[in-house]
């Protein structure tokens, strides 16, 4: 097609419409193959390629699928209250006040506010890490040659650097992050053993308890031993749920958890928001 | 970029850190930190900032997997969010300390404990104050060091601040790498062994570059 003038110009580009490449966001979400809920519901349809970003404000009582296609995705995750994001995901706290150092289905992620972001609503990966962080510059250049977001190898706090100047947050926005389908285990005496992934097809459901923006970034974990950067697609699916409500399992499921929603519920209606 | 680096050289100092008290100081390439638990058992919460950028501050997570292992000790760097080195465990009478449990809050406490515990001292709160003295809000807080601090993890995961291997008088000294803001919060915890259920004094020292 003839691009010398602008009306060839403008016809090669309006003759791209159409095209499918395997990491892409799908646009209306309900035009997803094979929805994971009703059709209507689904709000965010996605594959992100390896080595890549996306983010998204979603509204409470979303469900958020991740799934790790082919076996080698690594989903980097931060989470903010949406519109006040000084109310970010606490990994320190998530940990802590639930007395566990590992992520899995029922787990709260908790903000630094003593309230819930998101809860895992479900797991069939069980490799997953809110130790080690993500990767930087410094690291990728140094392990892969460059860590640049245009690189072959970009890092992934590189990319949520520029994930988080889309919502308006600058790098010190960015405390420490989860990381999903790439797992870390603890030995007695403190040192890590890193597990890996549990195989292609793996996927993990958060549920959102207040209005948030997700942050993903879909690069190798930092301790993944491999010489090569090895990162392959992610799938992003959301869809319009409920939140926790009493009565839920997972609402009473621990007497930390409980008063975590307790606090959300109180916040939300003083808000007006629930 | 904020810089918090003072136009005088510091002199050495010594000062008594109060129970729950709060305390910061530049501390310059190559000088060092040393953090004395004077009546024992006691857990320090320590955050660091490059003092000529302090978007530049300490990663928990890089600091672990850079080292491959959750407890501090003689010879852990203590890295940014950059992945650059901040400071050096150069000596450690204690053997372990923790990077995973973050500091105490109002607000963590209210699940910890119950909602009874509001109205009582905690770290977050010391250090806004003491951050705020440089310009620093909340947005730069983030997961920090407990010195002292004991918090094994089970195989199954479990994990959770457990009494303290510290004894009176133990000490534990850091290197600065490069010019460092550090932010101290001397524990007011008192709902769970960290401090023995009864926070004491530490003692901070700055000796010259070696």
């Amino acid at each position: 097609m003839a691009t010398a003038t602008t009306y060839g110009a403008r016809d090669h580009a309006r003759a791209q419409e159409g095209t499918r490449t395997e990491a892409m966001p799908v646009v209306p979400a309900a035009d997803w193959p094979e929805p994971p809920c009703e059709a209507g519901h689904l709000v965010w349809a996605e594959t992100v390629a390896g080595g890549n970003y996306t983010h998204r404000v979603l509204a409470r009582g979303t469900e958020l699928r991740l799934t790790d296609l082919r076996g080698d995705a690594c989903a980097h995750l931060l989470l903010y209250a949406a519109d006040r994001p000084w109310e970010r995901l606490n990994v320190a706290d998530t940990v802590k006040v639930q007395w566990n150092a590992y992520l899995g289905e029922g787990q709260l992620l908790l903000s630094d506010q003593g309230r819930v972001l998101a809860t895992v609503v479900a797991d069939s990966s069980g490799r997953h890490d809110a130790l080690c962080g993500t990767s930087t510059l410094v690291r990728n250049t140094k392990r892969y040659g460059d860590g640049t977001p245009q690189s072959a190898s970009p890092a992934g706090r590189e990319l949520f650097k520029l994930a988080a100047a889309k919502n308006g947050l600058e790098p010190r926005d960015l405390p420490p992050s989860l990381s999903f389908f790439q797992g870390v285990e603890v030995r007695e005496d403190g040192a890590l053993d890193f597990t890996g992934s549990a195989g292609p097809g793996g996927s993990v459901t958060l549920r959102t308890e207040q209005d948030v923006t997700v942050l993903i970034a879909n690069v190798p974990h930092p301790a993944d031993p491999r010489p090569d950067y090895v990162s392959t697609p992610l799938e992003v699916l959301a869809w319009r749920a409920a939140p926790t409500a009493p009565g839920d399992p997972l609402w009473d499921a621990t007497p930390e958890g409980r008063r975590a929603f307790l606090n959300t519920a109180e916040f939300l209606t003083a808000r007006g928001l629930a | 970029m904020t810089s918090v680096v003072p136009a005088k050289a510091l002199v050495p100092v010594k000062a008594v850190v109060p129970a729950r008290a709060a305390w910061s100081s530049v501390v310059r390439a190559g000088e060092t930190l040393t953090i004395t638990d004077l009546h024992g058992n006691q857990a320090v919460d320590f955050l660091v900032y490059d003092a000529h950028d302090t978007s530049v501050r300490y990663s928990a997570p890089d600091t672990v997997h850079a080292q491959g292992g959750i407890f501090l000790t003689t010879g852990s760097v203590l890295m940014s969010n950059e992945h650059t080195p901040l400071m050096t465990v150069v000596a450690d009478d204690v053997g372990r300390h923790d990077t995973v449990g973050g500091a105490c809050s109002k607000e963590s406490n209210t699940l910890r404990y119950g909602h009874h515990t509001w109205s009582q001292h905690a770290c977050v709160d010391n250090f806004l104050a003491e951050g705020a003295r440089y310009g620093l809000g909340k947005r730069d807080l983030v997961s920090n060091i407990n010195w002292y601090m004991n918090v094994p993890v089970e195989k199954d995961g479990t994990l959770g601040i457990v009494d303290g291997i510290s004894a009176p008088g133990l000490s534990l000294t850091l290197r600065a790498e490069c010019d460092v803001l550090v932010l101290v919060s001397n524990c007011p915890q008192i709902n769970n062994p960290c401090n023995g259920f009864e926070p004491t004094a530490v003692e901070m020292t700055i000796g010259a570059a070696g």
